[in-house]
């Protein structure tokens, strides 16, 4: 006998599990929550916070907030913030700034810690939304964040 | 001829199989070299190596803050408890007192990982044993999560959201709500996972007496977490040596004896409900306060030798520091709850099925960057 019983409880149990499925299968469209990607590009808006890719702001005038303090280069653990720096002389009290020449961005080593942007004192960095990072070339992910001409904001200092 | 006289004829030998590093079944890059006669096993050999990192001796290079991001990359799906640990032992180091308002955020994301973490073994626990829809089931509850940690965090998987002294920053102001909503919806979906595996008859018939850990074995193999809770092991480190907030809210123990697959399901599905009540109690009061106590821009550990346990999704995750005073530290070691459960796999293997021993492996839940390092 307990060999029919078997059978029923065990049928029993499968439809109890179907009946989950079948209920999902009759309203599928309301529980549904798969993003359609690459076709909602236009309306697809990460969160504020979303580390994507570091990126240094400028303002209109091709100015930034980067004082070559070189915080953000020692924050990073492995590497991936370069900075190449001189120092200019300050026309009118001719004393020598340190300011960047170049600041190198090796997106390819990140691991988007975040440390970088907790460290640097005057927001000159900060994260940007972009991650569709794909690209032919692994050279195209070094990156130059600060833009060619550009110059440090007049009153920041470390 | 009789069946005895046409068994005694054929003659059989023992034979080596690789499971891994590539197989479905397994969850990453394991190998388990198998002897197998037929198709019972006579011996499992796990042959590590194949994701390692060497984060230990990369974290003698680091810097106390530096540390902290490559321990995501061990146990990825407890990314914020071993965050958390790190950062314990650093301000145990330190003798700093970190906030209440650091201690419950802290509690709350790491349950919220718990969650996260049980959701997807119980999907993949689910493919592993031939029940596709469990996986996409899990996921999507499992999205919620980490839609709450991407708000808050910025990232969904490696968050690195926890300094030494406290978090990186306050918790986005969506942070409560989402977290409400989420407990909300949870709680309707934990019966429907049960109606939908737990009960099920091809599932109870591959986990139940398959697998058995006795308490005693896992004691003595150093097993843990809800892997040896299973056997009745009391281990829990949240309620033994109670750390953040875990003193403050009333929680069970899961514990059961059998010791099978089925009993080692019943205990993360259990803790997925003690979780949520832990999480309903903190959500409501996070006190205020500072979310990072002032540490110095260099840290540097004194003298001596630090140790910190933690509970992780799949058991107790311990780290050690050794400082000699510098910014780095002289020698870190992590106690990794996926290494200790593997070493048992072999013991209760032996003489089983090989369909029993992906069972077995998917109740164990391995993670495999946190077995190797």
């Amino acid at each position: 006998m307990s060999y029919f019983s078997d059978i029923y409880k065990g049928i029993k149990t499968l439809l109890t599990g179907m009946s989950v499925t079948g209920g999902y299968f009759i309203r599928a469209r309301k529980g549904a929550i798969t993003q359609q990607y690459p076709d909602n590009r236009e309306t697809l808006k990460m969160f504020d916070r979303f580390r994507g890719e570091v990126v240094m702001p400028h303002n209109a005038d091709n100015r930034h907030y980067c004082t070559g303090c070189q915080s953000c280069e020692i924050a990073c653990p492995n590497g991936s913030i370069e900075i190449i720096w001189d120092r200019a002389v300050d026309p009118e009290t001719g004393k020598k700034k340190k300011k960047i020449d170049k600041h190198i961005y090796h997106l390819s080593m990140c691991t988007m810690c975040g440390l970088c942007i907790e460290a640097c004192p005057t927001d000159a960095i900060v994260w940007a939304p972009n991650f569709e990072n794909s690209v032919y070339d692994r050279s195209k992910l070094t990156k130059i964040l600060n833009q060619p001409g550009s110059s440090v904001l007049d009153g920041i200092e470390d | 001829m009789t069946d005895q006289q046409t068994q005694n004829k054929i003659k059989t030998e023992e034979y080596f199989i690789n499971m891994g590093p590539q197989h479905p079944a397994a969850h990453g890059v394991l190998r388990l070299i198998l002897t197998i006669d037929g198709e019972i096993i006579k011996n499992v050999e796990p042959d590590l190596g194949y994701i390692h990192r060497s984060i230990e001796k990369m974290c003698e290079r680091d810097s106390y803050q530096q540390i902290v991001h490559l321990t995501d990359r061990m146990d990825y799906l407890s990314s914020h408890i071993n965050n958390e640990a790190v950062c314990l032992t650093v301000e145990k180091g330190l003798e700093i007192e970190v906030s209440d308002r650091v201690k419950v955020i802290r509690t709350i994301i790491d349950e919220l990982t718990r969650i996260a973490s049980h959701c997807l073994w119980w999907g993949v626990m689910g493919m592993d044993l031939g029940a596709l829809t469990t996986y996409f089931y899990a996921f999507r509850d499992r999205e919620m999560i980490n839609d709450i940690f991407e708000e808050t965090c910025g990232a969904r998987l490696t968050m690195n959201y926890n300094v030494p002294g406290g978090l990186m920053f306050d918790i986005h102001p969506n942070f409560v709500k989402r977290t409400k909503d989420f407990i909300t919806h949870f709680k309707t979906k934990i019966p429907e996972y049960d109606r939908l595996l737990t009960g099920n008859v091809i599932f109870q018939k591959r986990t139940k007496g398959v697998g058995i850990l006795t308490r005693e074995d896992a004691i003595s193999f150093g097993v843990s977490g809800p892997t040896a809770r299973g056997s009745g092991f009391s281990s829990d480190v949240r309620k033994h040596h109670p750390y953040s907030a875990y003193d403050l809210v009333n929680f069970k123990e899961i514990l059961f004896t059998e010791g099978d697959t089925f009993a080692r399901y019943q205990v993360r599905m259990m803790e997925l409900w003690e979780s949520v009540s832990i999480i309903e109690q903190l959500i409501d009061n996070i006190p205020e306060g500072e979310t990072k106590a002032a540490t110095k821009a260099v840290i540097k550990l004194p003298k001596g030798e630090f140790y910190q346990r933690v509970e992780t999704a799949r058991g107790e995750l311990g780290v050690y520091i050794n400082s000699t005073g510098n910014k780095n530290p002289y020698r870190v070691k992590f106690r990794s709850p996926g290494f200790s459960n593997l070493s048992v796999l072999n013991h209760i293997s032996k003489d089983v099925l090989i369909g029993d021993l992906v069972a077995t492996m998917a109740s164990f839940d391995f993670v495999i960057p946190d077995i190797d390092r």
